[in-house]
């Protein structure tokens, strides 16, 4: 019988949240790594099993964690992040140069094919690779030649929070940098290039700037890799080319502010958000917590709001605490702020708090075990 | 021999105690406890000193013998007491986060 293994990055520590397929009654494990940020955990779709966790503090720095038996026990693998050759500079806040400095693993992303080989997306923004389960890590520092020294930190730090690989072609790599942009490798991460056509993004002079547009996620269903969908600071949009334009979907959300976006699992049109009121405000709108759903890939939404909170309701949704299973009926997961956990098995139509007292989660994934 | 007391998370980290020993060749410096410390517990690379820069993190002090030794170059000695095992010399979580 098939299960569900729900992996929760929090503030203080991680937690794994397991149910049978039915996903009706859950188990919260302990807390794993308590006391520390877990900004990712996430496992090998090779090797379910195989588990990888980013630990850090402001006390003691990262840590990676890896685990060969879904997550029972762990054990600290390579920590050491250091950019390749003279770091070099990018844009602060003043309009100066400022040396690139390594500051935490947001994302880490298993391969496809080959369990050792993970790949992290780290602040100050970078793209590092292991081969060999984390113990050694390698950057891939073409990415900062794509026009590196113009990017500049967000309020929420200059971090790759996102990396996709694409099933189809190995060789290909999408990821996104908050207020950096999209970028896409064609060569496996040797060389990047910037993907940020169409974005538009609000009040920037330029609205055609290669770079400097806030993208804060990207989703991809597998059985299409030419389309992305991605939450903009402001926008939801959509690429039928991999990337090389963009379109805005937002349509009717009550706000195209958010932060993260999922595809459902066997309907590579049908798209979720979870809108927040304002960059200024960081709410659900109307103090209701209500995910959209599109089944036309964006322009036409639908809110779910059955099993949500829809009042006084003032939690976020992260960038990374939107996951999907690949059960069927596909089951929809996303964390907040307030440290609750909310499942849906029904594609959407209906929810449950399968966790309710977590610290702050930062991320979501989900592992659907044979 | 020296006596090395750990904050709690760098305990957790190395699944040890409060207090570890580690062997010194010679005079004992700030910088020979950590190298010791590190080889021992490789563990711990990283969280005590920077990887880049080699300095102490922003949140992590030394203590000895009741002295903040945390400003000191990272080639002082440590104290004839630490030196001796009488004292621990202690790795401190600075008390910082609001």
């Amino acid at each position: 019988m098939s299960s569900v293994r729900v992996l929760v990055g929090t503030h203080k520590g991680a937690f794994i949240l397991t149910s049978d397929s039915k996903r009706k009654k859950w188990k919260v494990s302990e807390p794993l790594f308590a006391g520390w940020e877990v900004y990712h955990m996430n496992g090998s779709s090779r090797n379910p099993n195989r588990l990888y966790a980013s630990q850090s503090t402001g006390w003691f720095g990262q840590m990676i964690q890896r685990s060969d038996d879904g997550g029972k026990t762990w054990e600290p693998v390579g920590n050491k992040f250091i950019y390749e050759g003279v770091p070099g500079t990018h844009l602060w806040y003043d309009g100066t140069q400022h040396p690139w400095e390594f500051k935490r693993v947001w994302r880490l992303e298993p391969s496809l094919t080959d369990p050792d080989t993970v790949y992290a997306g780290v602040e100050d923004a970078a793209m590092f690779r292991s081969t060999d389960g984390g113990q050694t890590w390698n950057e891939l520092a073409g990415l900062r030649e794509a026009k590196g020294h113009l990017w500049q930190p967000g309020a929420g730090g200059m971090c790759l929070h996102t990396i996709i690989l694409d099933p189809v072609n190995p060789q290909r790599i999408f990821i996104a940098i908050s207020a950096a942009g999209a970028f896409r490798t064609e060569d496996g991460g040797q060389m990047w290039k910037p993907i940020n056509q169409g974005l538009g993004s609000g009040e920037l002079p330029d609205t055609s700037a290669e770079v400097g547009h806030c993208v804060h996620n990207l989703a991809m269903h597998p059985s299409n890799p030419n389309v992305l969908f991605m939450q903009k600071h402001w926008d939801v949009m959509r690429s039928d080319n991999a990337g090389d334009s963009w379109s805005e979907v937002s349509g009717n959300l009550p706000s195209d502010f958010g932060f993260p976006i999922a595809v459902h699992a066997h309907e590579p049109n049908t798209i979720y958000v979870v809108p927040i009121k304002s960059d200024s405000e960081h709410f659900p709108p109307d103090g209701k917590l209500r995910v959209y759903r599109s089944r036309r890939g964006g322009n036409e939404w639908e809110a779910l709001t059955n099993g949500l909170p829809q009042s006084d309701c003032y939690v976020n949704v992260l960038r990374s605490a939107l996951a999907v299973d690949t059960l069927d009926s596909c089951g929809i997961y996303f964390g907040t702020t307030g440290g609750q956990v909310y499942a849906s098995s029904d594609s959407g139509d209906s929810w449950m708090p399968i966790a309710s007292n977590l610290p702050a989660v930062l991320s979501v994934e989900v592992q659907t075990l044979p | 021999m020296i006596r090395v007391q750990l904050p709690y998370h760098l305990q957790t980290l190395a699944r040890v105690g409060r207090e570890v020993e580690i062997q010194i060749e010679g005079v004992a410096t700030l910088s020979l406890v950590i190298d010791a410390l590190e080889t021992q517990y490789p563990m711990l690379r990283g969280t005590i000193r920077d990887y880049v820069t080699g300095q102490r993190r922003d949140f992590i002090r030394f203590f000895a013998c009741g002295q903040d030794m945390s400003l000191d170059p990272l080639d002082t000695p440590l104290p004839d007491a630490v030196a001796a095992a009488s004292e621990p010399f202690r790795i401190v979580g600075a008390m910082a986060g609001g």
